[in-house]
């Protein structure tokens, strides 16, 4: 498959608007369809697809399974830090009004980043189990 | 900076370990990834105790995540029921770490040590808010939280055993199916009344009569809860878990993980389906009862043909928590009460017991069966002692934790079911020292193999099994207040009519 030059070259003019759609679906998210959940999904699909056609070496290469541990942990922590940050602020736990000048930028800008939070987090997840069930060796056992 | 801290409490006790975990996971020397833990499951306990003080001055606490007010947004609620889980728990879960310390290095490599702790911390904020939560979806997420944690904690044994690679996959797909049956139950709750606050519901269900989709509503969550409880046939999936798992995760599992879903049991039997009394006291009669009657014996004899130590254990959880169901099923105040109190008291017991066996693997170095434990009491009479002090506790002698709980659940018996269920209460209990005194007669009168003998156990081990061990003795001389804290919450739940 490594060798099949039409794969290799669509996934290389694919990678980048898979991306960007995923990006477009996640930042669209206050106004249509979409949102953290499915652009994690969109935004993990091109890597995973990176990952099949080039191999898993050459992905993990792309996005080294640490860093991938470490925006995993980092996007829920961004969703926990809002809420903490509006408690700093002496209101309740993810009360976004406070973030704002008034009620309606504080909402916006709440969910836009705890909306990103869960998109970094879903992705990195599903990158990092297609990582461990792709790497997974049968008798080597742990 | 204190309002804020104080105002926050009930949410502080969820998020805390939640954020932690985060940063425990990414942290690579397995020594402070023990000591962050260490410190937030102190955090978490200290809290619980404020949180405490707070109940007993303003009796319920109710908390609107993101400024949304209930029934409309999520709702914490801390009350005179939820907050004894939530002492258990947390208590519990820094004893269990303090106990880990050098037991997790012994068992586990030294990279996954703190992927461990992290699952840990999660495991706990899990539970923790399964109890504290108000909103019957939210509690769905939770005990998704705190299964998934487990069973990746369960997981993590695979370095000793594979078997808990099965054990997990067991707990995985029983637990998926006891989680899905609860969130079928709240969907067809959700199409009856039209919301997912659990105070709401009840008043929602008030006002209508009652009908199919309530009564399968009902089945769904009770069955999806006992399932997570390990109530009588559906507890397969446990004594393999707990065998299993890393020996420090049977501790923290075995005390606390069962216990947050009792709670849950209770709260939606006396709770949130109060206005439908006739379904849920058929179900008591009918269905509750005779099960927790099969689990307390069948957990019993299991247990004494059993000859692996940790599973031994774990069949005398089923049984331990038939007596809990069995006092919530007769359905008075009293034996509200008495499950509550037996709740709390078998969290002590069972940790005790468990962080005995995993001291004695520890030093011994292999798994601990019947015939490993051979002449053993006289290598380590601390550990030996703590064991049969723990041990009796579990029998229900007078003086100990186990005696009080069985006081108060044979009284209630006796006054509103008659002599027979009290006389099988009797006769379960002296099974139970049927199992108990193989273990303790294994240990003190049997030979000691040759190799045990240079056996010198440490403090850092046994600090706090004593800790746990004294516990167990003074809630049995001096029980005033699991007792008063438990007919709180039995007074709260069942209201002032029965």
């Amino acid at each position: 498959m490594y060798k099949n030059p039409i794969l290799r070259v669509c996934t290389k003019i694919l990678f980048a608007p898979i991306i960007l759609f995923g990006l477009y679906v996640q930042f669209h998210g206050d106004y249509g369809p979409g949102g953290g959940f499915q652009a994690g999904v969109i935004v993990a699909s091109a890597f995973i697809l990176y990952s099949i056609v080039f191999g898993l070496n050459e992905g993990q290469k792309l996005l080294p399974p640490k860093v991938n541990l470490v925006l995993l942990a980092f996007g829920a922590f961004l969703y926990g830090a809002v809420g903490f940050i509006t408690m700093l602020m002496g209101e309740p736990f993810l009360s976004y009004n406070v973030l704002g000048e008034n009620y309606q930028a504080g909402q916006h800008l709440g969910i836009l980043i705890i909306e990103f939070g869960v998109g970094l987090t879903v992705c990195n997840v599903m990158i990092a189990l297609f990582n461990s069930f792709s790497g997974y060796q049968p008798n080597q056992g742990s | 900076m204190i309002d804020i801290f104080i105002n926050n409490l009930p949410i502080l006790i969820v998020t805390v370990p939640l954020m932690m975990s985060l940063f425990v996971v990414l942290v690579t020397n397995s020594y402070l990834s023990f000591l962050l833990t260490l410190a937030t499951t102190f955090i978490t306990f200290l809290i619980a105790i404020l949180l405490y003080q707070e109940v007993q001055s303003y009796s319920s606490i109710s908390y609107a995540l993101g400024n949304w007010l209930p029934p409309l947004g999520i709702e914490y609620i801390i009350d005179h029921v939820s907050i004894i889980p939530i002492i258990i728990i947390s208590g519990i879960g820094f004893l269990a770490t303090l106990f880990a310390y050098k037991i997790m290095p012994s068992e586990l490599s030294d990279s996954s040590i703190s992927k461990t702790y992290g699952l840990w911390l999660l495991a706990i904020s899990g539970l923790i808010g399964l109890v504290t939560t108000g909103d019957a979806f939210n509690l769905f997420v939770f005990l998704e939280i705190s299964s998934l944690a487990s069973v990746a904690l369960v997981a993590m044994g695979a370095k000793q055993d594979r078997q808990a690679l099965i054990a997990a996959y067991n707990y995985l797909i029983i637990g998926a199916v006891g989680a899905t049956f609860y969130v079928i139950g709240v969907g067809l709750i959700y199409a009856i009344t039209g919301t997912l606050n659990l105070a709401d519901i009840t008043s929602k269900l008030a006002l209508m009569e009652d009908n199919r989709a309530l009564i399968a509503g009902f089945g769904f969550m009770v069955v999806g809860i006992m399932v997570k409880a390990a109530v009588f046939p559906l507890h397969i999936w446990l004594p393999r878990a707990y065998a299993y798992a890393p020996s420090a995760v049977s501790i923290l599992l075995a005390a606390t993980a069962t216990k947050a879903s009792l709670y849950i049991l209770a709260r939606i039997l006396f709770s949130v389906f109060l206005p439908s009394e006739n379904i849920v006291s058929f179900t008591l009669t009918y269905i509750i009862l005779p099960l927790s009657v099969f689990a307390m014996f069948g957990g019993t004899i299991m247990a004494i043909y059993e000859k692996d130590i940790k599973r031994l254990l774990a069949h005398s959880s089923i049984a331990q928590i038939g007596y809990i169901t069995l006092a919530f099923s007769i359905g008075t105040k009293s034996s509200v009460a008495a499950g509550f109190i037996h709740m709390s008291n078998h969290a002590l017991i069972k940790g005790g017991l468990f962080m005995a066996i995993t001291s004695i693997s520890y030093y011994i170095q292999k798994r601990v069966t019947i015939e490993n434990l051979s002449g053993l009491g006289k290598a380590m009479p601390i550990t030996f002692c703590c064991f049969i002090i723990c041990s009796l506790s579990l029998a229900g002698l007078p003086l100990t934790a186990g005696f009080i709980s069985k006081l108060y659940l044979i009284k209630s018996a006796i006054s509103s079911e008659g002599l027979w269920l009290s006389f099988m209460i009797l006769f379960s209990s002296a099974l139970s020292l049927i199992y108990l005194w193989k273990m303790i007669e294994t240990l003190w009168l049997s030979p000691l193999n040759k190799k045990d003998i240079k056996i010198k156990e440490k403090p850092v081990i046994y600090s706090s099994l004593l800790l746990i061990t004294f516990l167990n003795i003074y809630f049995g001389l001096d029980a005033s207040l699991i007792v008063n804290s438990s007919f709180n919450a039995s007074n709260l739940l069942l209201g002032i009519n029965k």
